[in-house]
């Protein structure tokens, strides 16, 4: 829908704000441009709707170069928040809403119409707040204006600078849910700016952030979350880091020795092996520790009387296994959906370096809420390996 | 000696009454020509701010001439009688008005302007929409100045044959009369005061913050 082709902006010679950007916003998505202050944001912002003119390179909307474009009603099809709001204050709320449609030659009815079935929309009476001033808003109720200002003439495309900063954490918050809420009605294409990581993961279909004028890294939260593309977006993603998928660790870091056995071994020196590590069930391994299946305790209760028996005549398959590289959210669930206590780890060559079990989680969950001097778990869980 | 008064406000009723309506016509014709000039050269320079500085510095020029130099000056420009008058008093009201236009438009908070250009305003929407009503009060404070310097000046233009009550005022002093002098002094005075109050008003009305208080 808007698309950066090769963006750069100059505004003093050899410090360019914004470089050689290419970015594509689709329609009905909520892409948020977010970065330290300085970064480039309100000017990349700003140059869709011509109010900064790009140094090189060119905007298409549509797959039309908007340089081509006459700005004035270019941005009257363009919905526009600013930070600051931008109310008129000598205009009642009525007026200020319904600017764009009179700009637009809407006739009176109409754009009546339009302003209260908007102000209804962000839950403010019309019959108590139409005649209004500003002035005699809270900051709130005034931004809720700016964001159904930008909305009245039905844009397509919606330009958001920080329009929820300067309000307070509650106010902020129920903004952006009713933001979230009037999207999944109108389904607008919205280009958004803030410096709030918070506000972006919440609202954001795409994150693209920005350092000196450079795309850092693009992409969902949930990818930016889980992949972040070095240290800086680490350092930017903060302590909510810590409350994806991703902050919990690898396979590798928490997966147990397994207790294996070798294929030609008799039940009763397994059964030993068995109570000595106090598990129930053993994963058979050839010399090339190559997982050849496992053998459980029933089984072996089952024929212990023919002493001819060895695990290999016992062996069955190992149906669910998890590799070193994979995420520990995946092996979660494997073990809650199958309802089984544990998972071999195997790498790609079948060779078997590890075991999850339901107490390795334990640990790690426990870890994730709890601080690690309230409790010492190790003591407190007992350790029931390998029952499965 | 109110006695007095009061009989030369009966004997001389049509001769005040006369005087008073070409100060008011002196008064009111000057503050139009100045609003007329003023108002589109401040709003002219809110568009060439590098201009700004000298224009208002020149106007400030004129005003600082003492008022009956001024007048004296327009007598080998223009003679005597009304029209030289008129193109003195306006002179002086420039001042207040180009200043406050000026002051009022620039003052006008960006948010405001970049919300209107980012909306698809062209600039002259944006001047009339936006600066002008924001800018209203402080250029009717200018508006005000003037109109009370300008009223009290106009006393003066009887010396250069602009009639008005200076006319009573200098005949009295002439004749050493106080109550003729009173006549035309009073109604001067009374016309300030008025003016003031008036403005004032429409002043204090034309804030953007007492708008809901109407
Ligand atoms: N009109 C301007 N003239 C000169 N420099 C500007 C102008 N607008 C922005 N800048 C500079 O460009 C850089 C990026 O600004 P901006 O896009 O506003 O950043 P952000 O919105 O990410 O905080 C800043 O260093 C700022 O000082
Ligand atoms: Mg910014």
């Amino acid at each position: 829908m808007i698309e950066f082709q090769n963006i750069s902006k100059t505004y003093k010679p050899g410090h360019p704000v914004v470089k050689n950007l290419n970015l594509h916003v689709n329609k009905g998505e909520i892409l948020v441009l977010i970065g330290p202050s300085g970064c480039g944001k309100t000017t990349t912002m700003k140059m869709v709707n011509r109010l900064v003119e790009p140094t090189a390179g060119r905007i298409l909307i549509n797959g039309e170069d908007i340089s081509m474009q006459n700005p004035v009603e270019l941005r009257k099809n363009i919905g526009y928040v600013i930070q600051n709001i931008g109310l008129l204050p000598h205009m009642t709320i009525a007026e200020n809403v319904a600017l764009v449609p009179k700009l637009k030659g809407w006739n009176k009815a109409d754009y009546l119409q339009r302003v209260d079935e908007l102000l209804r929309m962000v839950n403010l009476s019309p019959e108590i707040y139409r005649r209004r001033y500003p002035q005699e808003l809270s900051g709130g109720q005034q931004q809720r204006i700016g964001v159904i200002r930008a909305m009245a003439a039905d844009p397509p495309i919606i330009l958001m600078d920080e329009p929820f900063s300067a309000l307070d954490p509650i106010s902020r918050e129920q903004l952006q849910d009713e933001l979230l809420r009037l999207q999944e009605t109108v389904s607008k294409t919205i280009l958004f700016v803030t410096h709030d990581i918070a506000e972006a993961l919440k609202i954001a279909s795409r994150i693209c952030l920005l350092k000196d004028g450079d795309i850092v890294q693009l992409g969902t939260p949930e990818q930016i979350l889980r992949h972040p593309a070095n240290d800086f977006v680490r350092d930017f993603i903060g302590e909510n880091r810590l409350r994806s998928e991703d902050s919990l660790p690898t396979i590798a870091e928490v997966m147990k020795p397994p207790v294996t056995s070798r294929p030609n071994r008799g039940l009763a020196e397994a059964t030993m092996l068995m109570r000595k590590q106090k598990v129930d069930t053993l994963l058979v391994v050839d010399a090339n520790r190559q997982l050849l299946g496992k053998v459980t305790m029933w089984d072996i209760h089952n024929r212990f009387q023919n002493e001819a028996i060895l695990l290999k005549d016992l062996l069955r398959p190992v149906l669910y296994k998890v590799a070193p590289q994979d995420s520990l959210k995946e092996a979660l669930q494997i073990i809650s959906r199958h309802a089984i206590a544990y998972l071999p780890v195997v790498t790609d060559q079948n060779e078997l370096v590890g075991v999850i079990t339901r107490s390795c989680l334990v640990d790690v969950m426990a870890e994730r809420w709890l601080d690690s001097e309230t409790i010492n778990l190790q003591e407190v869980v007992p350790h029931v390996d390998q029952s499965a | 000696m109110w006695t007095s008064l009061l009989e030369i406000f009966a004997a001389r009723f049509n001769d005040i009454l006369l005087a008073s309506w070409e100060h008011l016509q002196l008064t009111l014709i000057s503050l139009l020509l100045a609003n007329l000039i003023a108002i589109p050269a401040g709003i002219f320079l809110t568009r060439r701010r590098k201009w700004a500085e000298p224009v208002i510095g020149v106007t400030a020029v004129f005003q600082t001439i003492p008022s009956l130099a001024l007048l004296g000056f327009m007598i080998p420009l223009l003679g005597i009688g009304k029209i030289p008058a008129i193109v003195a008093l306006t002179i002086y009201g420039l001042l207040p008005i180009l200043r406050n236009t000026y002051a009022g438009i620039t003052g006008v908070n960006p948010a405001a302007i970049e919300a209107g250009t980012g909306m698809g305003m062209t600039s002259l929407q944006i001047l009339w929409m936006i600066e002008l009503p924001m800018a209203l009060a402080i250029i009717m404070a200018g508006v005000r100045t003037a109109t009370v310097l300008i009223v009290g000046v106009a006393t003066l233009a009887a010396l250069i044959g602009g009639g008005g009550l200076g006319e009573l005022i200098f005949r009295g002093i002439a004749m050493a009369n106080s109550p003729l002098i009173l006549a035309g002094a009073l109604p001067a005075a009374a016309l300030a005061v008025f003016f003031d109050y008036a403005l004032k008003h429409l002043e204090y009305r034309t804030q953007p913050g007492n708008l809901a208080k109407k």
